[in-house]
Order: C-alpha cells, then structure tokens, then sequence
C-alpha cells in the first residue's frame, strides 16, 4: 500500500515535471509519426499498395521519405511496378537507385500503418512550409495521392491530417 | 478545276513507296510504355500504317529501316521482329537507364528523267548513292529533290536523358524542350523542330489523339512552328497522341503529279500522362 502510494506520488510527480517541461519539448519536435490507414477492399485480387511518401518544398527537389514496394522479389524484379506510384515517379523516384538505403521498405496490407521520420531525414531542417506527399498505387487497383502541408518549427502534438477515397484511408500527422 | 495541297498525304505516300504499297495513311509506332522502371526492362513496339490511331488495320509498317539507340549512343538490337498482315512488332531490350530512340528513317531521292520522249519518275528506293545506277543511259533532263522521312518513338528507364538529341542535321529532327517522356495533362509542352539542323520556322505541326475509333471527332490540333523552330502544344487529356510535322508543298492540279521538291515529315507517338 505504501508502496503503491509512492509510486502514485511519483508518477504524478512525473507528470507535473512533463507540464512543467511541455512548452520546451513542444517548441522543438525532433520527429514526425505518420499513420497511414490502407483500407480493406472487397476485391477478388488483391494486392498490397506500392506506398510513396516524399517531402516537397517550394524551390527544392523532392525528397522521397519512403518507398513501400515488393523490394524482395528475385533479381529485383519489384521495381518494374514503381513507375506505377507515377507522380512520385516523376517527382523523384526515377532519380534514384533502388533499393534504397532507409527508404526501402516492404509493403504493407490493410490497417493503420505507422511510420516514423526524424526532421533531418524529412530534410526539414531549414524553417519553413512543406508537404508531406503519400501516393499509393495497388496492382490490379487503383492510384491515389494524398497531400499534408506542415511547417517547421513544428508545435508538438497532432499535425494535419487527409483522408482518401479508394486506396487510402485517414493518413495523419504528429510531431513529437 | 480542284486544287489540292500536296502536304502530309504526298510525302506519307512517297514514304510508303518505300514502307509500304500504301496511300495517304497513318505511319506510326505504338510502345508498350514511354515511361518504364526496373531492372531489367523490355518494350515491344507495333508499328502500322492506319487511318484510324492507334489500330492496325491496313498495313504493316515494314521493318527494313528500323534501329534503336541506347542512351549512350550506341546501336541497339532490334529483336523479335515479325511482320504481319496489318502490324509489324519488335521488341527492344532496355539494358540502360535513360532515354532510348526507336526510329524509321528513309532518305530518298525523288525525281524525274526524260527517256525516249517520255518523262519517267525515278524508281522507289533511289536514294543519293544508288541514283547513278538508277537513271538509264540515255536519259536527259533529270531532276531529283530529296525526301526524309523520320518516324520516330522515345522511351526511357528511369530519369529522362537528351544525349541522344543531338541533331544529324538533316530531314526534320525533334529537339526537346519539353523531354518527350515527360509530359502530363493540363501541362503545355515545348518542341523546337529542325529542317536540316536549322530552325524549321513555320512548319505546320499536326496532333492528334489516339482512340480515334470511338469517337465522332478526329480532334485534330493544327499548330505552327514559330521563327525558333518552336511549338507549344497542350494536352487536354492523358493518352496517347500522333504529331506529325510536314514541309508544305505547293498546291498541284488535281491528280497530277507531285512537283520535284524538297520534302521532309516527321512523325512521333506521344504518351501524355494523367496528373
């Protein structure tokens, strides 16, 4: 009992020091969690999207985040579908190398899928607006594009967010 | 008394004296992509003579004078070839990133001789270096003028590329100031075209989108180069689109001959991708 009611004391001893410190943490977020909801679809034939996610900044090249794509298929033979993700394509992603080093990714079925990026690997350390760009693009499917402005410095907390229509769910935001 | 102007139609059928025993068709050349990733990249390529775009159904485009060029340069294989009843097809294997050229290129000679009383038209196929053995002994008042036709298609793998744009110099050539495989709907694109490696000024450029077939309208777009050579061109829809640049000829009677005179056409298939 005594003891539990220390680690009460404790723990709302934590708490308040979190308050206390919030306005600190909150003025300088080191990363951005996205989620990405792949929706469930009725279809005969079904296929895991191709995923893009890229950071756009007026006046600079696109910087592709990440690439959810069948990056293990013999020979590498899943890169003939990335031109399919075609906007990030043309963007960025013909540019590249494939796979690609902390970008690659394997592709992920229906549900909330989370995924974490630093400011630096946004390429957002300069102040300033970007967006967040999520295009996917599913074999024997459809494509769609999503896009999230934000701004760095970032306040803490949820980010924006979009939703899609076919194949993509709510896509969100949050720096921490 | 009807005037008829010998443009497209005429130098089409002088190309097809050497393509093919055809008309004023369509010549033109249908990739199965423009834009391609991967490793280990193939495109197969139909080519056909037509009125409507793009399906084959009249003619065969022949396959004689058909080359592909690599990124960098070199000449490529042209595998797979077969030509049948209304299309030809070939496949070209990809092994570089950047921008390939597929291309048809004939460089005639056209003209007349006098033999005998009689004026004779040169025969098909005469070109500057076989022209000596083509003209019988005997023959006076020869005239020739040149014919260049270029239909041509680009496709590339991975990031677009121009080295393969430097100008031959002669005939009508492409120069992009849009890269060909990079355009998207509701974007206008820029294309300067040169007449024997000079700025081809005021040279009437046709474009037409493809799926003729089910539609009323041909949707024909008539543009001109500028004094540069240049021409914009929007593109109202995602799809693919038959441009054909043409030197004017001179209006002739109908059903007399084309004059002697220089001609030279350009013909491309462009992939226009959604937004």
């Amino acid at each position: 009992m005594q003891l539990s009611t220390r680690v009460l004391v404790l723990g709302g001893t934590a708490g308040l020091g979190a308050v206390l410190t919030a306005p600190a943490v909150a003025a300088d977020p080191k990363a951005m969690d996205v989620t990405i909801n792949i929706p469930q679809l009725k279809v005969a034939e079904y296929h895991k999207p191709y995923v893009a996610i890229w950071v756009e900044k007026a006046g600079s090249a696109a910087k592709t985040v990440a690439v959810w794509y069948d990056h293990d298929m013999k020979a590498n033979e899943g890169t003939k579908w990335l031109r399919d993700v075609r906007q990030w394509w043309r963007a960025s992603g013909r540019s590249m190398k494939f796979p690609a080093n902390g970008i690659t990714g394997a592709t992920r079925g229906p549900g909330a899928q989370k995924i974490s990026f630093t400011r630096a690997q946004l390429g957002a350390t300069a102040p300033g607006d970007y967006v967040l760009v999520i295009e996917a693009a599913r074999e024997v499917g459809g494509r769609e594009l999503l896009r999230i402005p934000f701004t760095w410095p970032a306040k803490a907390g949820a980010g924006g967010r979009a939703a899609g229509k076919t194949e993509l769910g709510a896509v969100s935001v949050a720096f921490r | 008394m009807k005037k008829r102007i010998w443009g497209f139609a005429a130098t089409a059928a002088l190309a097809a004296l050497v393509a093919v025993p055809a008309s004023a068709h369509r010549q033109w050349m249908l990739p199965s992509a423009t834009v391609l990733s991967g490793d280990d990249v193939w495109v197969t390529v139909d080519a056909a003579v037509s009125n409507d775009l793009f399906y084959f159904e009249h003619q065969p485009l022949r396959l004689d004078a058909m080359k592909a060029w690599a990124p960098d340069g070199t000449e490529a294989t042209i595998e797979n070839k077969s030509t049948g009843r209304y299309r030809s097809t070939f496949d070209v294997h990809l092994t570089q990133k950047g921008t390939w050229r597929i291309a048809s290129v004939a460089d005639m000679l056209m003209g007349t001789y006098d033999l005998g009383g009689k004026t004779e038209r040169l025969p098909r196929g005469t070109t500057a270096a076989n022209l000596a053995e083509r003209i019988p002994a005997g023959a006076t008042n020869v005239k020739t003028a040149e014919a260049n036709n270029r239909n041509e298609i680009f496709v590339t793998v991975g990031e677009p590329t121009t080295t393969l744009f430097k100008p031959v110099g002669k005939g009508i050539e492409l120069v992009p100031v849009t890269h060909p495989n990079d355009l998207i709907a509701g974007e206008t694109a820029t294309f300067q075209f040169l007449l024997d490696g000079k700025p081809a000024a005021d040279l009437p450029v046709t474009v037409i989108p493809g799926g003729i077939r089910y539609r009323d309208q041909l949707g024909q777009v008539d543009l001109k180069t500028g004094a540069d050579g240049k021409v914009e061109v929007n593109w109202p829809e995602p799809g693919l689109y038959w441009l054909n640049v043409t030197t004017p000829q001179a209006e002739g009677e109908e059903g007399a001959p084309p004059a002697i005179a220089r001609r030279a056409s350009y013909v491309t298939t462009l992939e226009v991708l959604a937004p």
